[in-house]
């Protein structure tokens, strides 16, 4: 059964239309990859899926529950919005870790802010923040930074930062975690690093969706992959049939340009 | 004249200029961040409204402002006028919080819309954001000018002796018009050097204390 449905999203920026009407969906437990040339809106798309954009139209779907539906304002509240996006975890291009915090602070600091909405947590306080911290200190682990705890983001590397990010998005248990390119802004030696701890989360059967240029990662890890052009999905389907024989003019093209650079 | 007796008699004179400082500094820097805010607002006149504003007491001097403070209820509407103390305070308070609110609108809109992304994505409202992550990157980034700007408001303070106030350079000029001595006047300014002395030292542990993180 799909764990997320997109039924045609449109966007639009003042007069430039971003998303044209783009359908999807994904099973859980399985990874989708998005490919596509630079300015084809996958970026949109994924802003869209957080709520950090509000789509024009179009409804969103997540495990059967509409979440958004644009001809419906009772899902626009601002604070049921705040709350749907917990369905979601979103891996930017540029990290956007928290400077002030360590590594692990940037981990925890999310659930412990949670967890004051919590009615339990005037009881259980230190309890409670003493499992978060567990939590925290065990992803850090799964993402290899068990030796970074205390660590700034000004110390790591890009690739470790990227992988705190990852464990960051992690520690609230989404249904489904979001990637915009998280190998873009990484020297070509960090992004192996990173795409390991990525691959890793698709043998434990986490549900992602992935915007990357690496094609042969893509092709790799992905059980559906979508390619996108001007706003429009072209084609989709599993790795082998869209990138090894595709059926589409454009798909072909772009594949075309890739292998040229 | 005695040593002593001048530097008591200076001493007043600095009790002023540290009430205006200080009193300024508490009301200019929370009234500062709310004409930022004004000043980013989404609503178009209330942001053209409070540019405007900031723009006039930054473009005019202190001076100018204080003179027209004290006589200016007198003047139009024929009123009373404040206390001289009071003009001086409202003056330097409207003054430096203008020059505050550029100093906390560079600092906020510095910080990349990426923060506050990872915040929302993260499930946190506007305060938590605001609060827990952006605040102390602003705090962080502002330091320095407002460093630069507390410790002009040191020396600005001598500004009010145009209404006659009895700051520490009035009481300074009142040895040289009585007693024709001048040296009280240049040793008026050994206690502006300590005073500014004591806040670089103050701002620079400051930025230490902040040094852990980079922004
Ligand atoms: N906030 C915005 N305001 C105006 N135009 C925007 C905005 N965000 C995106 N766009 C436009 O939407 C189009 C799609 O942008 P998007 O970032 O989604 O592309 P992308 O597929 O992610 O590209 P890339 O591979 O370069 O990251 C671009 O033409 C871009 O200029
Ligand atoms: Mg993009």
């Amino acid at each position: 059964m799909a764990i997320l449905e997109m039924h045609n999203i449109y966007k639009s920026f003042g007069s430039t239309e971003v998303l044209k009407g783009i359908d999807l969906s994904l099973n859980k437990g399985e990874v989708m990859t998005i490919i596509g040339s630079s300015g084809s809106g996958k970026t949109t798309l994924l802003r869209c899926l957080n709520f950090l954009e509000i789509p024009d139209s179009g409804k969103i779907i997540v495990g059967g529950d509409v979440l958004f539906d644009a001809d419906d304002p009772n899902t626009q509240r601002e604070s049921e919005i705040r709350k749907k996006r917990l369905h979601f975890g979103l891996v930017f291009q540029s990290f956007n870790l928290f400077p002030q915090y360590t590594a692990l602070k940037n981990v925890t600091l999310a659930k412990e802010l949670l967890m004051r909405d919590n009615p339990e947590f005037k009881k259980h306080k230190k309890a409670m923040l003493a499992q978060i911290t567990e939590d925290g200190k065990a992803l850090l682990k799964q993402v290899g930074l068990g030796d970074k705890l205390d660590f700034y983001p000004h110390q790591l590397s890009g690739g470790q930062q990227q992988r705190v990010a990852i464990a960051r998005a992690l520690a609230l248990n989404p249904d489904i975690l979001c990637f915009d390119e998280p190998t873009s802004a990484l020297d070509p030696e960090l992004t192996g690093e990173v795409l390991k701890v990525i691959r890793s989360l698709a043998d434990k059967k986490t549900t992602m969706v992935i915007v990357t240029h690496e094609m042969a990662f893509a092709h790799d890890v992905a059980d559906v992959i979508y390619f996108m052009d001007n706003g429009v999905i072209i084609e989709s389907g599993p790795p082998c049939q869209v990138i090894d024989s595709p059926k589409e003019e454009r798909t072909k093209q772009f594949l075309q340009r890739y292998r040229n650079t | 004249m005695s040593f002593s007796v001048v530097t008591f008699k200076l001493l007043d004179g600095f009790t002023i200029s540290c009430t205006i400082f200080f009193i300024t500094l508490v009301l200019a820097l929370p009234l500062g961040l709310l004409v930022a805010f004004c000043s980013m607002s989404r609503f178009t006149p209330l942001r053209w409204l409070t540019k405007t504003l900031v723009w006039i007491i930054r473009g005019t001097p202190l001076m100018l402002q204080i003179i027209i403070v004290f006589y200016g209820p007198g003047l139009i509407w024929e009123g009373d006028s404040l206390p001289r103390l009071t003009a001086a305070l409202v003056a330097f308070v409207i003054n430096y919080a203008a020059y505050f609110s550029e100093i906390f609108r560079g600092g906020i809109e510095s910080i990349s819309r990426g923060q506050y992304e990872a915040g929302q994505v993260l499930g946190m409202t506007k305060s938590q954001i605001f609060f827990k992550i952006i605040l102390l990157q602003v705090v962080k980034r502002i330091v320095p000018p407002m460093s630069n700007e507390i410790i002009t408001l040191v020396k600005d303070t001598s500004l009010s002796n145009v209404i006659a106030v009895r700051e520490i350079i009035m009481e300074a000029q009142a040895f040289i018009s009585t007693y024709a001595l001048i040296w009280p006047l240049f040793y008026s300014g050994v206690f502006y050097l300590v005073f500014c002395g004591i806040l670089t030292l103050l701002f620079r542990y400051l930025e230490n204390k902040l040094s852990y993180f980079k922004v």
